[in-house]
């Protein structure tokens, strides 16, 4: 189980927390003006990279708040994000 | 002596607590202390268990958790499959029986409590052998919060095994001195009988401990029979100590060949002697000493089997000082034997050969096997640490740490006793330091330090033409796969021992291949003439040993499986012979029989009321969220597919929310309280993740927007009161309300006194009928329950509710939809507004996807012969099906049996189902085809002219 540090709470264990993917995708500011490429890709793309990968949680069973933070996919470290990315898309 | 085997003196058994246990059948006598296979050797019991495909006999192989071939099954006290009675500890009435392989559950339910704790750590030891009570010592006394767990029923580890000594007296005075001290230290806990079992991210580590299971009957009724330590260290010590490595050869599977360790085990911690004739096969200096106790015990050694050509100087004068033979550069090449060991053959190595013109046989009831020591890198491995081979011992060793983690001793290959007692302090030392602790002094005991010369890696002992080639050098004694299996599936082109695993299923059973894993990779290595190395070993995964599915689930089983959550009305529901279901963690009424009527006939005349009468139902369990702020309007805009904003206050609005693809996520109504306040319900199941979508968009993508959320679900509780009655009945509990359409019309709430509770009232319908739905203080729920109860009127639960609503061609989300179906796909156009610039998933609708003409429809169904279909059921074109595959057209997904219009009908998603209305469609139900029309959605009251009453 990991233990992920939330930037309000502290380190919790994982089934305090749920998922929420790749930060940093902003919903498009005029989601009208994409072709339906851009708009699948604003949807469905996300990274998958071996190493840092900043995303995404929500301490639902902690403060409820949704934060940024960037997990080693492949040691599972974390380390925060600056705050400013630390809400975030 | 009742037990031929046992010593008259020595081991760790208590001889003033005799025990009296049955095994097949027959009666032994053993003592505390003993473990089941220490009590059967000391009956002289060989033959154990039968194997799993070959059905051979196979007798007791180790003295530990790597048990391949004593399995057994224990029948009484608590039945309980697939034990190795080399970990079964004995106790007074254990009755047990051999199993080849396979065991059987219990029929009845285990009585037993089982339970969990979460603890915290600096300091986590896993082991209490020499290294591990080293470093618990080490990191205790610096202050250091340790815990040290063990599977043992007593720390010491391998100490017990052999006869050593520390600081010229026997080790157990120097391990109950370490226990005694780490008793007294407050912050350190020892948990013995504790497994380790699983070691995850982050060092999390569950941990099984057995706390009755070793009394038998005598466990005290209410005790905690194991219990599950959920830990999380800041350093995790593990010194999880060696298994002992087999060689293969021919006929190494009779019973009487025996590790080694196990043997010189069974001698001084056991107090038995193993056979009475022994041969020692060794490739490894760690069986001298073994022979050496075998001897002093009174086994006759007829000869130590030295597969290296230069025998350890030292070793070697011990055994021709005591008159045993030491044959250097020899192997054992076969076992001869009716059911048990009674000769073993040795012959000269000569290479990749052996020297048959030499071949001797050996009198032996006993063939004590060392093929070397394979660090127990289990937890190590499962932690995400990776191993390197080493090509002199043969073994794999640690090599990179994942985790906040120090390994002490046997697991890091050291040999000798002196060098794992001081890998312990330095690791309890270091662990300590770690955990921000100025580390303690442990001064190292005097005992052996070698010297230790280079062992032989030799797996696999030449083929010498006894029996087919191969098929008798046994890898995996308890999957019973032979090199000859290895062989066949390298044969067949596998490369990988992953691959070879799962062709021959080495590994894969109860032991996990705790003796076979690096035996087979270097019978991979030597078929394929590559580096055992270069190969690797399969994926060591948790749990280490057998964990029962009784103590993963610990408290929460039977009614604590799941919490419950209970509607208002529960009590009265219940004490008026409510039928219940669970629609999610909510216990919720599902008809109300009266006088021993079934469901069909309690839903039809419970419709019936609600259609003609005057009906109520609890309708509490939907999600309620309050929304509020100054741009709570504008926030809902944005999330609900249709216009919130222009909601009036004192008026409801029925809404959508669609994901950002464009797909139905949840419904429900929308009240304006005040300019700056909204309430909005969910569906029952869905409340939660409704809450969570709102707050990820205000958090994220609009966090200047002023709005506060806040779960009210289980603050209102909701009466509906439904049917044509419901004015004359709401206006008689609710005097001062008017509730004529004019001054109360549909869609709207008003705030009243019903039946003396301060409500609000809602004209919401999920029927078609006139309907008023009461919302009280939950507190005042039941009281007002039971005054709608006290005026006589219907209630009715959700069965009824599905097909009213059904009727009506309401959908439910998440029963009619699927995570695929738009709001055009249902048919709701007109709640998507063409008005506002952006929602949540416009822009997905706006998709050449979303306009396709054969996208799923909602539709209607009439069966043919009026015959209710299977929820689920697939729709198709044409009759009789023609040959596979069959092209499906969609399915059905709400289905019952009208009151209304007397008969069955269903809703069903259909491809391009809006044009096909009128048509003919099949329904295959189990051999029959059905033939149905596909009809409008709405059945009933199409004009909606009933809701206003």
């Amino acid at each position: 189980m990991l233990l992920i540090p939330c930037p309000w709470c502290g380190p919790r264990n994982e089934t305090e927390f749920h998922y929420g993917g790749q930060a940093g995708i902003a919903y498009p500011d005029d989601p009208h003006a994409l072709g339906d490429a851009e708009w699948a890709e604003y949807l469905f793309v996300r990274g998958n990279p071996e190493g840092w990968f900043t995303e995404r949680w929500a301490h639902t069973a902690g403060c409820r708040r949704w934060f940024g933070i960037q997990r080693h996919t492949v040691t599972y470290e974390f380390r925060p994000v600056p705050i400013r990315e630390q809400v975030t898309p | 002596m009742s037990e031929p085997f046992r010593l008259p003196a020595g081991g760790r058994i208590d001889r003033t607590a005799p025990l009296r246990f049955t095994f097949d059948g027959a009666s032994y006598t053993g003592y505390r202390g003993d473990t089941l296979a220490s009590a059967l050797l000391a009956n002289g019991v060989r033959a154990v268990a039968r194997s799993i495909r070959h059905g051979r006999p196979r007798g007791v192989f180790s003295a530990g958790t790597e048990e391949p071939n004593a399995l057994v099954q224990i029948q009484a006290p608590f039945p309980e499959p697939m034990l190795s009675a080399t970990t079964v500890e004995l106790y007074d009435g254990l009755a047990a029986c051999g199993l080849a392989g396979q065991g059987r559950l219990a029929r009845h339910p285990d009585p037993a409590r089982y339970d969990a704790v979460y603890a915290h750590a600096d300091v986590l030891v896993v082991g209490a052998g020499p290294a591990g009570l080293a470093a618990a010592l080490a990191a205790a006394r610096s202050g250091a919060r340790v815990i040290l767990a063990d599977e043992r029923p007593e720390p010491g580890g391998g100490l017990h095994d052999t006869a050593v000594t520390l600081d010229g007296a026997p080790a157990a005075g120097w391990v109950s001195r370490v226990a005694g001290e780490l008793a007294g230290l407050p912050e350190a806990r020892l948990l013995p009988r504790t497994t380790v079992a699983g070691y995850y991210d982050q060092n999390y580590l569950i941990a099984v401990e057995r706390r009755t299971s070793h009394l038998g009957a005598a466990a005290p009724d209410r005790a905690v029979r194991e219990r599950a330590w959920r830990i999380r260290a800041g350093q995790v010590v593990l010194a999880t100590g060696a298994h002992e490595r087999p060689i293969a050869f021919a006929g190494n599977d009779l019973p009487g060949v025996m590790l080694a360790g196990a043997a010189r085990s069974y001698v001084n911690r056991y107090a038995v002697r193993p056979g009475h004739r022994a041969v020692v096969f060794t490739t490894d200096d760690s069986a001298y000493p073994a022979a050496l106790d075998l001897l002093a015990c009174g086994v006759e050694v007829a000869a130590v089997v030295e597969a290296r050509r230069q025998p350890p100087a030292g070793w070697a004068a011990q055994c021709a000082a005591a008159g045993v033979p030491v044959l250097a550069g020899h192997a054992v090449i076969a076992t001869n034997g009716r059911g048990r060991l009674a000769t073993a053959d040795i012959a000269p190595l000569t290479g990749e050969e052996v020297d048959l013109a030499r071949r001797e046989t050996l009198e032996a009831d006993l063939l004590a096997v060392c093929g070397g020591w394979n660090p127990a890198v289990h937890l190590f491995s499962q932690s995400g640490g990776t191993l390197r081979h080493d090509e002199t011992t043969g073994a794999f060793l640690p090599d990179l740490a994942r985790q906040a983690q120090q390994l002490a001793g046997a697991v890091t290959g050291h040999k000798t006793l002196a060098g794992c007692l001081a890998d312990g302090i330095r690791a309890g030392q270091a662990a300590a330091r770690a955990a921000g602790y100025v580390p303690a002094q442990v001064s190292l005991p005097a005992t052996d330090k070698g010297p230790v010369t280079a062992p032989l890696a030799l797996p696999l002992v030449p083929y010498a033409g006894d029996g087919a080639p191969w098929a008798g050098h046994y890898v995996d004694l308890q999957r019973d796969a032979t090199a000859a299996d290895v062989l066949r599936a390298t044969g067949a082109g596998l490369r990988s021992v992953e691959h070879v695993k799962r062709y021959t299923t080495i590994g894969t059973a109860h032991d996990q291949g705790k003796t076979s894993g690096a035996l087979t990779t270097a019978v991979v290595a030597r078929a394929l003439q590559v580096a055992p190395g270069e190969l690797g070993t399969t994926t060591f995964r948790p749990p280490y040993t057998p964990v029962a599915f009784a103590t993963l689930a610990g408290r929460n089983r039977g009614e604590l499986a799941d919490p419950v959550r209970y509607t208002p009305s529960h009590d009265w529901a219940a004490a008026h012979g409510a039928a219940f279901e669970n629609v999610g963690q909510w216990k919720r009424a599902r008809y109300f029989p009266v006088g021993g009527e079934d469901i069909d006939a309690a839903v039809a005349r419970e419709c019936r009321a609600a259609r003609e009468g005057v009906t109520f139902m609890d309708a509490s369990t939907l999600g309620k969220i309050e929304v509020a702020g100054p741009d709570a309007a504008e926030f809902l805009d944005r999330l609900y597919t249709n216009l919130i904003s222009t909601l009036k206050v004192g008026a409801i609005r029925y809404g959508v929310m669609c994901r950002a693809d464009g797909m139905v996520f949840d419904d429900g109504t929308v009240m304006r309280l005040a300019a700056d306040r909204f309430l909005l319900t969910t569906t029952t199941g869905n409340a939660a993740a409704v809450l969570e979508w709102m707050e990820e968009w205000l958090q994220t993508e609009w966090p200047t927007l002023r709005v506060w959320l806040t779960s009210v679900t289980e603050q209102w509780a909701t009466i509906a009161v439904v049917g044509p009655g419901s004015r004359e009945l709401v206006g008689r509990l609710a005097p001062g309300l008017a509730v004529d359409n004019d001054s109360f019309p549909f869609m709207t709430w008003r705030d009243a006194e019903v039946a003396g509770i301060g409500a609000r009232v809602c004209r919401i319908s999920f029927s078609g009928e006139l309907a008023y739905e009461i919302n009280v203080a939950w507190w005042h729920g039941p009281a007002l329950w039971e005054q709608v109860a006290g005026t006589g009127v219907t209630p009715y639960g959700t069965e009824a509710m599905h097909v009213l609503r059904a009727e009506k061609g309401f959908p439910v989300i998440g029963q009619d939809t699927d995570g695929t179906v738009t709001p055009h796909d249902l048919g709701m156009s007109w709640v998507v507004s063409k008005k506002k610039k952006d929602f949540i998933g416009k822009r997905s609708l706006a998709r050449a996807e979303a306009a396709r003409l054969d996208r799923k429809h909602l539709v209607g169904l009439l069966p043919a012969d009026g015959q209710l279909l299977p929820e689920g059921t697939q729709l198709v074109a044409t009759a009789p099906l023609p040959a596979p595959p069959v092209p499906m057209l969609g399915h059905v997904t709400s289905s019952y049996r009208s009151v209304a219009f007397g008969q069955a009908f269903a809703l069903a998603l259909v491809k391009g189902g809006r044009d096909r209305i009128g048509q003919q469609l099949f329904a295959p139900v189990g051999d029959a085809v059905v033939p149905v029309t596909v009809t409008e959605p709405v059945f009933y009251d199409k004009e909606g002219a009933r809701r206003d009453g």
